[in-house]
């Protein structure tokens, strides 16, 4: 692997001269966002199938074997369809407000840690990066709903952001104990620090509420009120076709992945194998593991559970995690203090 | 801008074309945020005008209008008229074509409260609770089709008995089933009925007081879910519904929650009705077996010119009536389910009045609605359980 690393960037600096650094970032962040957006498509059909299986049915099964080629027929069905713009819209706002969706959900994957070697930028300040660019998603449903000048639109943006912005805080919440752990906001540090024990014992009602955070911040079933399909038929997204309607699609799943994968991180150890001797196998393998896990509890609880109501919603936010987590933060700070680590 | 405009409401147009509409309901919900201050039901985009159809349709030709009321408990809508026109004739159905009318009207409920927890699941936001209710409706949509030829519109209750019998070997099936349905809705209520998500959408959401259900006129489930014990298979019995055991259940809050479990529970007594049934049906003929008001046995047709005559008479004019009146009501899964019949003697209908137990539940929307949520509308729009074929007619 090295040895391949130390070639191309022989023969990338003998090509570009001194441009090479910046052409290798760029390489680089194609072959990260390459990766995501294949686990994107495939994430998509993952759902179908496994809910499907869930509910005694097959799943997608015609296009090529197993299904598999299907992604790329909804693919190829979204690109040709027509952009159907409401002439009683704000245009500009109305396309702008889908990319803004779907970029977050990319840039947050910037500082995700892989393994030791494999992280596009290591910033010491990676947790407080992704909860700002994850925020920034809101605008995005806020953005679509009030450019789409529709009922129903309307009235899934003012759920969304009040449903994201409550969560992010509770979320925010629940990543502090972490942070006092590892005693710092890099995302590497995090993961190292939970070499002898993963977050997740000491930190299990913290593992708990963020999972269901994030679920709510990801407008994901149970939670998924702003497109609640049998109250606002689809929400913020009503008016939208096509490759708008894609981005927010494609957003929605890039966010699942990326908030699996920093549960993952946070929580479940990262890249690092549940017992030390398994550590020949690579440490990308166990964080895929890990994230895909995650990513099917998200599934399994979409195919089981009833959605909730708007102001439950809320009042389990406000009143139930908000304080849980405060407590938890004092009782690991207490709990530090005592075993005399800070 | 005009400075002086006044505040409004938020108006939402919910439906026809909604996903949660149960086919064309269309509510005006007049919001403050999201909670509903009016809902105004409006109907009739399903209006056939079968009440006047059928006063062009001999006695015989108008049993398949009924399966299309509502087209979600296709053999309980003949049931009412069918028995209608036998009273007006002063003839009863044999033995055995009264059992199974009765298998099969209770085959329809399950049917019905199968869509109903299904759609209702999906209201609220349950989304797999339709697959699995539809593997039984599937299996008993083919007992439909086993009789009767169709799978939806049977038209298989005739004045004077059945269309048929049973053919050979479907009692068995029927008996297999009823064998298996109990765990399936143990693993319904498993998803649902302890779930808190569920509970804390339908507890207390949409209640109907004692003294509101008689005002308003409600029959059935609904009914029922405010504590009256009140089913005409109880009340005034029909068919073979005499000879059976079975329990009502009642509720106690009048919430949908209560509603909810009440069609569970009738799904587990329907199930034991066609047992007992099945138990005690004999051999024996299906239809009434003057031929005059009945068609003649094929086989006597070939042999026999009054068979054929009679065949002839009964499939072009029609059998009469006497002059006179009649109401006849069934408990169908919705509730009460009432034909009026009058009649001049000739050989069609001079009125039918259909009384529909959803036209009556639909009224209450806007009082059971008001001050709930919109998500709770559709929970509401569910717990009553609307086919707008019987409402619109």
């Amino acid at each position: 692997m090295n040895d391949i690393l130390r070639v191309v960037h022989e023969l990338g600096g003998g090509l570009f001269g001194f441009v090479w650094p910046g052409v290798w970032t760029v390489v680089k962040i194609a072959i990260l966002l390459g990766i995501v957006m294949f686990c994107v498509t495939y994430l998509t059909l993952a759902e179908r199938k496994i809910i499907g299986w869930m509910q005694i049915r097959m799943g997608p099964n015609r296009v090529g074997p197993l299904g598999l080629l299907q992604p790329l027929a909804d693919a190829v069905k979204l690109f040709f369809k027509e952009t159907l713009i409401p002439s009683k819209s704000e245009k500009l706002v109305f396309i702008l407000a889908p990319a803004l969706t779907f970029i977050p959900a990319l840039l947050g994957w910037a500082v995700i840690p892989f393994s030791p070697e494999l992280v596009l930028a290591d910033i010491n300040v990676g947790v407080l990066y992704v909860l700002a660019i994850s925020s920034m998603g809101a605008y995005g449903i806020l953005m679509s709903g009030w450019a789409s000048n529709a009922r129903y639109s309307f009235l899934g943006s003012v759920r969304s952001a009040s449903q994201m912005i409550s969560y992010e805080v509770s979320m925010g919440f629940t990543i502090i104990p972490v942070v006092m752990l590892a005693g710092s906001l890099n995302l590497k540090e995090i993961v190292l620090s939970q070499t002898d024990l993963w977050n997740v014992v000491p930190l299990f009602p913290m593992f708990f509420i963020y999972f269901i955070s994030v679920v709510a911040e990801t407008n994901r079933a149970p939670f998924d009120l702003p497109e609640a399909e049998s109250e606002l038929v689809s929400g913020f997204n009503t008016e939208y076709s096509a490759m708008t309607f894609g981005m927010f699609f494609m957003g929605e799943y890039a966010n699942m992945i990326l908030v699996s994968t920093m549960g993952s991180i946070l929580f479940l150890g990262g890249w690092l194998p549940p017992l030390p001797f398994l550590s020949f196998i690579p440490g990308i393998f166990w964080l895929a593991l890990k994230t895909g896990f995650l990513l099917f509890v998200f599934l399994w609880i979409r195919a089981t559970f009833p959605r909730y109501r708007y102001d439950q919603l809320m009042r389990l936010g406000w009143k139930v995690f908000l304080p849980f987590s405060l407590l938890w933060i004092f009782l690991t700070g207490a709990a530090l203090h005592l075993l005399g680590k800070a | 801008m005009a400075e002086d405009r006044e505040f409004q409401n938020f108006t939402v147009n919910f439906g026809p074309q909604h996903p949660a509409a149960h086919g064309v309901l269309r509510l005006l919900l007049e919001l403050d945020g999201e909670v509903v201050e009016r809902a105004d039901p409006h109907i009739g985009f399903l209006h056939r005008g079968t009440e006047k159809l059928l006063e062009h349709k001999t006695y015989l030709q108008g049993v398949p209008y009924f399966d299309r009321l509502d087209y979600m408990s296709m053999m309980a809508q003949e049931h009412p008229y069918v028995l209608g026109v036998e009273r007006l004739l002063g003839i009863e159905a044999p033995e055995r074509a009264q059992y199974i009318r009765v298998i099969f009207a209770e085959i329809t409920r399950m049917l019905n409260h199968l869509l109903f927890l299904g759609a209702h699941g999906l209201d609220v936001g349950a989304m797999t609770m339709f697959l699995y209710t539809f593997r039984e409706r599937e299996q008993l949509i083919d007992f439909y089709e086993a009789v009767s030829g169709a799978r939806i519109h049977a038209a298989y209750f005739r004045p004077g008995g059945v269309a048929k019998d049973m053919p050979d070997g479907l009692a068995d099936k029927i008996w297999e089933f009823t064998e298996t349905f109990p765990g399936k809705i143990d693993e319904y209520e498993t998803l649902l009925t302890e779930n808190r998500i569920w509970k804390q959408r339908l507890v207390g959401i949409g209640i109907v007081t004692p003294q509101q259900a008689l005002d308003w006129g409600f029959v059935g489930p609904m009914i029922r879910g405010s504590g009256f014990a009140w089913d005409l298979r109880k009340a005034e019995p029909y068919d073979a519904y005499d000879k059976v055991e079975f329990k009502i259940p009642i509720g106690k809050n009048g919430d949908s929650y209560d509603r909810y479990l009440i069609r569970v529970e009738e799904l587990r007594e329907s199930n034991k009705i066609i047992r007992q049934c099945l138990k005690q049906m004999k051999a024996g003929p299906v239809r009434h077996e003057n031929f005059k008001q009945s068609p003649p046995y094929r086989g006597a047709m070939q042999q026999d010119m009054e068979s054929l005559i009679h065949h002839f008479k009964l499939f072009t004019e029609g059998f009469r009536t006497p002059p006179g009146e009649i109401y006849a009501a069934t408990e169908t899964p919705k509730g009460e389910l009432g034909v009026y019949i009058v009649s001049d003697g000739t050989t069609k209908p001079y009125r039918v009045k259909i009384r529909a137990a959803g036209f009556n539940h639909l009224q209450a929307m806007k009082y059971m609605a008001k001050g709930h949520m919109v998500a709770d509308v559709t929970t509401i729009v569910g717990t009553v359980d609307i086919v707008f074929g019987e409402i619109d007619r």
